[in-house]
């Protein structure tokens, strides 16, 4: 068979995710995230080091010689599709995606170690800028470099910061890596509280430059998009376990003397939200896939994945709660947490209605 | 080959010597596709003697796109597409070997058109309530058959139907129906065009009085007919939605065009909801394409299932943002003459023939609602509503 099955999971992406799932089925259930989201710790540190190091999960992106497994996109994307599955409170995409993206790009001795910590999951790493940062669109200068180094700026919403080891901050003097220890982070109360956010205040932090200013805004750029692409993937995670367990509440429950999962209205939505999974998968797939091959075609992918997957996400995570009735209103039942992740990823990395932006002038169809 | 199996050079090979002893140049069309079906290339996965070689169905697409290539004619898979996609596979499946012998090859070849006898206007999606009778003459071993049939696409130009019709009306609806194969040149059997929507009359009504069928034209056994009416049926929702087709293909490439060229027309609200729907017919084809390496490796997924749905919806949705999108001129019409066209073909119409005739997406070849049962408890697994239809006698249901 010589034709490309780019679409389709590798049986080692499917060995990846049995290892993944597994692992979360056994560290992650609906009780212990639960239990974690309103702590001090919403992270679970010990479970990120089983991820990232024993399973080598945080380095998928990273090449062999800076310590990495030297995988790609696909199979950090089939990781998000697991970690959405599972609404794992763990910087993944912020670390293992977007930070390892940036470092990257930077394309210099100066990142080599920082990366090895990263992909050995010794150190977690997370881009400081708004996780709405969206790829095609305009970059902060929130930060300034008052001098060698010396950085002065707040940065809002700012995913995993209170995980972070090292921020990675675009100030206007370029790139710096800056010691999470010596910026102020103030928690913010997220939508989301599987991926918590905060406010970054550096106020004359100590920095190490890694970027000049156009190499750090290139890597920057280079970062949303993979993020962007890659974030479909757990998009589709979460879709598919709302799907999976409203199918499985609503063959159970029954009403009216009946199992509610027979009645036809509730069947017609569970199969088009089945469909809408269905496709998404092979967007998302699409996505990933392009990444890996570096494909002149990846921006047009990750938009349209952006531009479909959020939305299926939000439905699917829409439909579990309505579907589950009385139960899917309570904050014990686990669907509040997909809603909850899967409305704050709508805004992530960019909305769809950028992305459609996007697909506009990829597609060369401009607007009035 | 027999006994092994066929690798793709091995097919490779057999398509050269096909077309250097047929140059498509200079062959006559149905002579070419004599010779292809004789040469097991038609279609690789039948067995050999009925234009395959026992291959798996994925080297196919080999066998395509080599002939493809040398610019050898194919038969049009749009005009006989019932005979292809449904009738084929189910003589095959329960045909007896001189059946599959008489009939398979013009088929193949596109000498004999076929249609489908399926629907009436009482049993649309609720088929298995049709009410066509069948009695067996005992004197001549005939079956005379008398009833109506409807949405019978190619009916006028059909030189066979496959035909399903009640042999025992005592009996619960999905049982006493028996399948055959209908000559359409048979005395009794009246096509009348039935005009729609669109001014065509692409489709017909078929009256069947007295039509007698030998009972060797019966296809499986007597009273065993929906199992085989089955078999057609997947084989329909089977051969709707693997084609590939490039991005931007299909019922969005003329709106998308219209935009580009015309940017008088465009408005802010139009611009969103085009951008919507070329993201979706995007994914689509992505969808598309991922069934297809599916099934490439031999791991069919249920994907095709739903295929047929989305085509649906999107291409009614983009036709009538098309219409909308032509402002003024989307409030005429090209043509309402009554006309009995041979293809269905959206391409080289108007923008309002497309809005009409994609309403039959939706319907045509099971309806929506239909399909999204079928996904809901096959692929699902979500229990069936109680049906109070089931064990009664068909004679005794409420008509």
């Amino acid at each position: 068979m010589t034709a490309p099955m780019g679409l389709l999971y590798s049986e080692t992406e499917e060995e990846l995710r049995a290892a993944v799932r597994s692992l979360l089925a056994a560290r992650c259930d609906p009780k212990s995230v639960l239990a974690r989201i309103e702590t001090d710790r919403p992270h679970d540190p010990e479970l990120w080091q089983t991820l990232a190091s024993g399973i080598g999960a945080a380095g998928l992106l990273v090449p062999e010689k800076l310590g990495g497994q030297g995988a790609g996109h696909r199979e950090a994307a089939v990781v998000l599709e697991e970690l959405g599955r599972a609404v794992a409170p763990l910087p993944y995409l912020t670390s293992a995606v977007l930070a390892t993206e940036i470092l990257l790009g930077c394309d210099s001795g100066d990142v080599a170690p920082l990366l090895r910590e990263l992909a050995s999951g010794r150190q977690v790493c997370v881009p400081a800028v708004p996780l709405t940062l969206a790829p095609g669109g305009p970059l902060p200068a929130a930060v300034r470099d008052v001098g060698d180094g010396t950085l002065t700026g707040t940065v809002t919403s700012v995913a995993d910061a209170v995980a972070a080891d090292v921020l990675l901050v675009l100030a206007d003097t370029g790139l710096y890596a800056v010691p999470a220890a010596s910026a102020v982070l103030t928690p913010q109360v997220p939508l989301d509280l599987t991926r918590p956010l905060a406010t970054v205040t550096l106020d004359a932090a100590a920095g190490t430059r890694l970027a000049d200013p156009a190499t750090a805004r290139a890597a920057i750029a280079g970062a949303l998009l993979s993020g962007a692409g890659l974030l479909a993937s757990e998009q589709l995670g979460i879709a598919e376990w709302c799907l999976t367990e409203t199918v499985r509440h609503t063959r159970v429950r029954h009403q009216f003397n009946r199992p509610v999962g027979s009645f036809q209205a509730l069947k017609h939505r569970l199969a088009r939200l089945w469909l809408d999974v269905a496709s998404a998968r092979a967007a998302a797939r699409a996505a990933a896939d392009a990444l890996a091959t570096a494909s002149p075609d990846a921006p047009l992918t990750v938009a349209v994945a952006q531009a479909y997957c959020a939305g299926v996400a939000v439905r699917a995570a829409e439909e579990c709660v309505q579907l589950h009735g009385g139960i899917g209103m309570t904050w014990e039942h686990p669907a509040h947490l997909y809603l909850k992740r899967a409305k704050a990823d709508s805004l992530a990395l960019g909305t769809a209605g950028h992305h459609r932006g996007l697909v506009a002038d990829f597609a060369e169809l401009p607007a009035p | 080959m027999t006994g092994t199996t066929a690798t793709a050079d091995e097919l490779r090979v057999r398509v050269r010597g096909l077309l250097a002893a047929h140059p498509p140049a200079t062959t006559p069309r149905t002579d070419f596709l004599r010779a292809r079906f004789d040469a097991g290339l038609a279609w690789v996965h039948y067995p050999e003697g009925l234009g395959g070689l026992g291959a798996p169905r994925s080297l196919q697409t080999v066998v395509d796109a080599e002939l493809e290539a040398a610019g050898a004619p194919d038969n049009d898979p749009r005009r006989i597409g019932i005979g292809l996609g449904m009738a084929a596979p189910t003589i095959l499946a329960y045909g007896t070997e001189e059946q599959k012998h008489r009939f398979l090859r013009p088929l193949w070849a596109g000498e004999e058109v076929w249609c489908q006898l399926f629907s009436e206007p009482g049993a649309g999606s609720d088929l298995a309530a049709l009410g066509t009778r069948a009695v067996l003459d005992e004197d001549t071993g005939e079956w005379v058959v008398d009833g109506q049939k409807v949405w019978t696409s190619s009916a006028h130009t059909a030189r066979w139907a496959i035909l399903i019709a009640r042999t025992d009306p005592a009996l619960p609806k999905h049982q006493g129906i028996t399948y055959f194969l209908c000559d359409m040149h048979a005395p009794g059997v009246e096509v009348r065009p039935l005009r729609q929507i669109t001014g065509e009359a692409e489709f017909n009504e078929v009256f069947l009085t007295g039509v007698r069928i030998p009972d060797g034209h019966r296809l499986g056994a007597v009273g065993e007919g929906w199992a085989v009416a089955r078999t057609t049926l997947m084989n329909e929702r089977v051969s709707i939605g693997g084609m590939r087709i490039p991005r931007e293909g299909g019922m969005i490439a003329t709106v998308a065009a219209a935009w580009r060229e015309r940017p008088e027309l465009r408005t802010h609200a139009l611009h969103q909801r085009l951008l919507e729907l070329w993201v979706e017919a995007e994914v689509a084809r992505l969808t598309g394409e991922r069934l297809r390496q599916q099934l490439a490796v031999g791991q069919p997924g249920p994907e095709g299932s739903g295929m047929k749905l989305t085509f649906a919806r999107l291409n009614q949705e983009i036709s009538g943002l098309e219409v909308e999108l032509l402002a003024e001129e989307g409030l005429s019409y090209e043509d309402w003459t009554m006309r009995r066209p041979e293809l269905v073909d959206f391409t080289g119409r108007d923008a309002g023939y497309r809005y009409l005739r994609a309403k039959g997406n939706s319907i045509e070849g099971g309806t929506s609602e239909i399909l999204l049962n079928i996904v809901a408890e096959r692929v699902l697994g979500l229990p069936p509503e109680p049906r109070d239809d089931k064990d009664l006698a068909w004679k005794d249901l409420a008509r």
